[in-house]
């Protein structure tokens, strides 16, 4: 490690951090309905739509509304992979996508997983791209924040009722943020190289004479809200690794700030929210503590380097395969930590070829639940299931019955919590150890070992976790991890999405307890430090011994001379 | 009851019968209840199912058999909590029961005419029956005194041997079924029915037996069947994860550890710790109706205390001499103290008390004195002797009775003691003014730290008396109270508590009569006094036997007791499953990857040394904790902050570092004996 690598993960947390204070008061802003610049565009929207913006909603209005919206786009979705030959704006004539892969594709961004079991270049047209995917970027993004929101009004006050309007949320979160964000950011990209055009391709004659024909179009707005909307889904197959999505290492540092922002200014929305901004600034503090180690320690385990290279003399100074030379170690684990501690899943190196620790780390982040600061809207509401289950296991050392701002925890919160908590567990740990005892599963695999049980594992969390990054390595396009991993995707988004508005639903309606010296603080260094805890034991520790027959076993055969 | 308070903790019979009981509930129907436990009963028989397999087929059984062992050991160590803390209570139930014993009631057939009754058995009342008990008899049943006065015992409810007065009427009219009256007679309105009376529900909740978990324990249940769920998952799959990677792992392997992994720890103490909060409270002599109204004390966010008796003693004190000019201050103090001496009122001989202490005055009664005692109408008293006359009293009165007005010294010291909450008396001799005593209302010593305490916990309190604003005030300000409510009506009390619980507040009292029992039913927690009326023992959700308001206090720390201990036990739990990956992981791993011992931290011996040295401690631990399930946690009033972070740093780091040591020493005893090693 270099003092310069960790001045650069400095930085970007000084960027980010800093910049989440102002967002997070925005947002804050947005939710409660006093931002208006565009409110004649908004209403619109409402009139067009039959949206009646005054009526809030129960929780489980809230959810059918989504899950509504979210049904209705997967199909659309789905549709469009499938009819992509016969829709316009198809100039290469790609043919439309197979069943299983559209299913897995429309999952994929139904959920803002972003998963991508296909080859973006060869198997999806331009216009489905813009219209199919860049659409539900935004759209399950938006999604994700509003669910945020109607859990963080359940801590407004004591007894509602209702906890929002949907569909006044998503439009005014993708009018008033994703959507001027995330054009600033493009024109940004657009004038640091980023192509944004109608062109398919451009020939170009290479240094050695010879020509090469280098697909172009639409990149730069799908870049932005790539990352923005912590979606992940790359315009190349090679992510943000390929230099028309990211040209340089200044284009890489605002990537990565891009797709940290928003995760780290939601708990500062909320503490604006609840009215009592230390209990935002706890709940950031343990999202960026975890993070951050994540970032240094893969960042340590990369630039420490492969023993097996290091003795054969090839390289002096860390593990280069599968890094961008334009980026360096640091700023390559930093972006691939970043993505995967915010369920966004881009990639500017591959982890497939880091150390086994340093492709550990990215991978345990997705297992500990996406709250790192995870998906926007999806992180904090997953952080608020850990907050809620730290205040139930450690608040009756106080000697009070548990509450998370005034609001009594109770069986059904338990109940509901636990419930999501099962749901990724299940899908992670039973739908790796299925595919890696099925025959098909194990031919998706590129390498054997501790190392292929890894990939396996990963695309599980991956999937399960809407994160969508790739170990890479793996052949996803296969019946059993289309649909499989599809299904994951669904459950891990849904099924935990929609017992946490039940929990909000329920919280809502409880009174709002003051405030005592007799309280359970959940601010200050001492309840950070409980978070983490409690979310590494309650949703990390059950992938120990699954991750220490994958990366931990590699790793230590990799210093005893076995490779995979 | 008192005799309670010597049940040891580990009384040898109470130990021999749980042992017993501790292997019937192994009945895996009853079992079920407890997820944890019951999951952990499935897998024993399932591993001692592979034991016996392996004999069968002479393969080699050492491993699996201790395995199974250890693990029905681990159940019954469960089993043997919950039976050491139910017969701790069951104890105690046996000498409230030596009291139900079959008496037989005199059922009224005419009420007026006491010569007529019908002898019929106690457990065949039926509630408005009427009967008559007379001396000697045992109350056959709780009743209401409809007629009479009497003297009765109630040691068998209250283990108190002095017996108290019963009357009709008043706040003094409920009976106990099972006390015995010892002088007179009471005509008395049965109301309860056979099997219900207090003393049953006693018994029923000293024994455990109609113990519903309270609203926390369910939630807590819940976590703890869901983190099962999450483990089981987690081994499960391990069985295809071990597939790929060309482990087999035999099922004394797996299950070993699914156990360390589930939180077993509370999972077994769980529901030992509730029956022992219930049974403090009883060693407290205070009865909860329900484990909710114990866990609902625990919350409590607002006391309201009785005055009288709790924040200051009953009566008023003599505390201090004011003359008017010209007299001096001894002279003044022995007129007082003459004018007492036929004052047998506690507050008369606390100026003979504060005449002895300061001028070591102690007149005797002359023999020709006349005692002229207390009257409504004069609010005076005194005494005549040898020509002279002393009076004390009422300040205008003892004036009217003199000529001449009072000099402004006089007056002054009269608006100074009123200002200060206290009562002045004027004192006269031979038709001469000579000036003020001043009757204190004395707050106990101790009390205000006390209520300091309880602010530093977050709980406010409230002083509840019929005093005027002024003297309330003064009161409350000596004694620290957060608030108080003065001119105390039964109506401005139930508004009281409606205001604090609007705010979202959880509140307590305790009281009496039965112009309490709208208060105390509106309660959070509501401690009625035994001694109070039965409308108001049964509108609250506790019952003090002592009737000593002051408990109010010990309640609340009771209540905090319990959830600490379950809050820190279910912690430690919780945080002991980092070592037990690092005793077990690398055992069952170190065959297909012998890298992997570098995870062996602890440097356990064998794998089957570490996985039955982690299996053996996470039996073992719950032993161990059984004394501080029954006992509790020590709660201190120091704080929620900083008790948070005691108990965390005990309990959660402790949890993270404890079974380290554990395991490593059972595994260097296990080495001793050569086993597995």
């Amino acid at each position: 490690m270099t003092t310069q690598g960790l001045l650069y993960i400095a930085l970007l947390f000084a960027l980010v951090l800093g910049a989440a204070f102002p967002l997070g008061r925005y947002i804050a802003a947005i939710f409660e309905g006093r931002v208006t610049w565009l409110r004649p565009v908004e209403r619109g929207f409402y009139r067009l739509a039959g949206v009646d913006e005054a009526r809030s909603m129960q929780w489980q209005g809230y959810a059918i509304a989504l899950l509504l919206l979210s049904v209705i786009h997967f199909g659309l979705l789905y549709a469009m992979l499938r009819l992509q030959y016969y829709l316009p704006w198809n100039p290469l004539h790609i043919a439309g996508m197979s069943p299983r892969l559209a299913f897995n594709t429309a999952a994929s961004f139904a959920t803002n997983t972003n998963w991508q079991a296909y080859v973006p270049e060869g198997q999806i047209s331009n216009g489905a791209q813009v219209f199919g995917l860049v659409v539900h970027m935004f759209i399950s993004a938006a999604a994700g924040i509003a669910a945020a929101a109607a859990v963080m009004r359940a801590f407004t006050a004591g007894s509602l009722k209702t906890i929002g309007n949907f569909y006044v949320d998503l439009t005014r979160v993708t009018l008033y943020l994703l959507l001027p964000v995330s054009l600033v950011a493009a024109t940004l990209l657009v004038i640091a190289g980023v192509p944004q055009t109608f062109a398919q391709a451009v020939d170009v004659h290479t240094l050695n004479a010879g020509a090469q024909t280098l697909a172009i179009g639409p990149a730069a707005l799908q870049e932005a809200i790539k990352e923005l909307g912590t979606n992940g889904g790359g315009f190349f197959n090679a992510n943000s690794g390929h230099p028309f999505e990211n040209p340089n290492a200044w284009t890489n540092l605002f990537e990565t700030w891009l797709l940290l922002v928003i995760g780290f200014a939601l708990p500062i929305t909320f503490g604006h929210m609840v009215k009592d901004k230390a209990q935002g600034r706890a709940l950031m503090a343990a999202m960026a503590i975890i993070l951050a180690l994540g970032c240094v320690g893969s960042y340590a385990a990369e630039a420490a380097g492969n023993p097996q290279h290091i003795a054969a003399g090839i390289t002096a100074n860390g593990n280069w395969e599968g890094k961008e030379m334009r980026f360096g170690i640091p700023a390559s684990t930093t972006f691939n930590v970043a993505a995967t501690g915010t369920s966004t899943g881009a990639v500017d190196s591959f982890t497939d070829s880091y150390t086994p620790l340093g492709g550990a780390i990215p991978m345990f982040l997705m297992q500990l639940g996406e709250v790192t600061p995870g998906g926007v809207g999806s992180g904090f509401y997953t952080i608020i299931v850990f907050a809620l289950l730290a205040v139930f296991v450690a608040g009756l050392m106080v000697g009070r019955t548990p509450e998370y701002l005034g609001k009594k925890v109770q069986a059904k919160e338990i109940k509901l919590a636990m419930l999501g908590v099962l749901i990724l567990t299940l899908f992670i740990l039973s739908g790796s150890a299925f595919s890696l005892v099925t025959a098909s599963g194990v031919s998706s695999l590129e390498n054997a070992g501790p190392h292929g049980l890894s990939e396996m594992l990963y695309a599980w969390s991956s999937a399960t976790e809407n994160n969508g990054s790739a170990f890479a390595g793996l052949t996803a396009d296969t019946p059993l991890l289309d649909y499989g991993l599809g299904a994951a995707m669904l459950f891990g988004r849904f099924a935990f999405m929609i017992p946490i508005l039940a929990i909000a639903g329920s919280l809502a309606a409880k009174p709002k307890l003051p405030a005592s010296a007799g309280t359970f603080p959940t601010t200050g260094p001492l309840f950070i430090f409980l978070l983490i805890g409690v979310i590494i034991i309650l949703g990390g520790l059950q992938f120990m011994p699954a991750d220490t027959l994958g990366p931990i076993a590699e790793h230590f055969l990799l210093y005893t001379g076995k490779t995979f | 009851m008192a005799s309670a308070d010597t049940i040891s903790l580990f009384d040898a019979r109470i130990i021999r019968r749980a042992a017993v009981d501790s292997v019937f509930k192994l009945n895996p129907i009853t079992l079920a209840r407890n997820p944890v436990i019951f999951v952990t009963e499935i897998v024993a028989a399932l591993v001692t199912a592979t034991g016996i397999e392996a004999v069968v087929t002479h393969h080699p059984a050492g491993f699996p058999i201790t395995i199974a062992a250890w693990l029905w050991l681990t159940v019954i160590f469960a089993t043997f909590a919950e039976a050491v803390a139910e017969g701790r209570g069951r104890a105690r139930a046996e000498s409230l029961r030596r009291a139900r014993s079959d008496t037989m009631a005199k059922v009224m057939i005419d009420q007026r005419d006491r010569a007529l009754y019908k002898p019929t058995a106690a457990s065949d009342l039926r509630r408005g029956d009427i009967v008559l008990v007379e001396t000697g008899d045992l109350v056959p049943s709780d009743g209401e005194i409809i007629e009479g006065i009497a003297s009765v015992n109630e040691s068998a409810v209250t283990g108190e041997s002095a017996p108290v007065v019963r009357e009709a009427g008043g706040d003094r009219s409920a009976v106990t079924g099972g006390t015995q009256v010892v002088s007179d007679w009471l005509v008395v309105r049965i109301t309860a029915d056979a099997g219900s009376t207090f003393l049953d529900r006693m018994i029923a909740l000293v024994e455990g037996a109609e113990r519903r978990k309270t609203p926390n324990e369910i939630a807590l249940n819940i976590l703890l069947a869901g983190l099962t769920i999450v483990f089981l998952v987690a081994v499960v799959t391990l069985v295809g994860f071990g597939q790929y990677s060309g482990t087999r792992f035999s099922i004394p392997v797996l299950a070993a550890l699914l156990v360390c992994l589930i939180p077993t720890t509370i999972g077994g103490l769980l529901s030992a710790i509730g029956i022992a909060g219930m049974d403090r409270l009883v060693r407290f002599n205070v009865v909860a109706t329900s484990g909710r109204a114990v866990e609902a004390a625990g919350d409590v966010d607002a006391l309201l205390l009785d005055k009288t008796g709790t924040i200051t003693f009953g009566n008023r004190m003599a505390s201090g001499f004011y003359p008017v000019p010209g007299v001096n201050e001894r002279d003044l103090a022995e007129a007082c103290a003459y004018a007492s001496l036929g004052d047998d009122t506690p507050e008369g001989r606390s100026i003979l008390a504060l005449a002895r202490d300061r001028y070591q005055l102690a007149p005797e009664r002359p023999a020709d004195a006349t005692i002229i005692p207390f009257s409504a109408n004069t609010r005076m008293s005194g005494v005549d002797f040898a020509g002279k006359s002393y009076r004390k009293g009422a300040v205008d009165s003892v004036l009217a009775s003199l000529s001449g007005t009072a000099d402004a010294t006089f007056v002054d010291s009269i608006a100074r003691i009123a200002r200060a909450g206290s009562t002045p008396l004027a004192v006269s001799a031979n038709g001469r003014l000579l000036g003020a005593i001043e009757l204190k209302d004395i707050v106990k010593p101790g009390i205000k730290d006390r209520f300091a305490a309880l602010r530093a916990m977050g709980i406010r309190t409230v002083m509840v008396t019929g005093d005027n604003r002024i003297t309330a005030a003064a009161i409350a300000a000596e004694a620290g109270v957060d608030d108080y409510i003065a001119e105390a009506t039964p109506q401005n009390k139930l508004d009281y508590i409606r205001k604090i619980q609007s705010e979202g507040r959880l509140v307590a009292m305790c009281g009496d009569g039965t112009n309490d029992a709208p208060a105390l039913a509106q309660a959070d927690v509501g401690v009625a006094m035994q001694t109070g009326t039965q409308a108001a023992r049964e509108a609250g959700n506790m019952v003090d036997l002592d009737s000593d308001p002051t408990k109010l206090i010990e309640i609340v720390e009771i209540g905090k007791q319990l959830l600490i201990t379950r809050g820190a036990l279910t912690t430690f739990s919780i945080a002991n499953d980092i070592s037990k990956y690092f005793a077990i992981l690398p055992a069952i791993f170190v065959g297909t990857y012998p890298q992997l011992a570098a995870l062996n931290v602890m440097h356990l011996r064998t794998p089957e040394s570490a996985i039955l040295s982690a299996v053996i401690f996470n039996a073992l631990i719950i032993v161990a904790l059984v004394p501080l399930a029954l006992r509790g946690v020590k709660f201190r009033a120091i704080g929620a902050a900083a008790l948070l972070k005691r108990n965390l740093l005990v309990y959660g780091v402790g949890g993270i570092i404890a079974p380290f040591a554990g395991i490593k020493l059972i595994d260097v005893g296990l080495s001793l004996f050569h086993v597995f090693s």
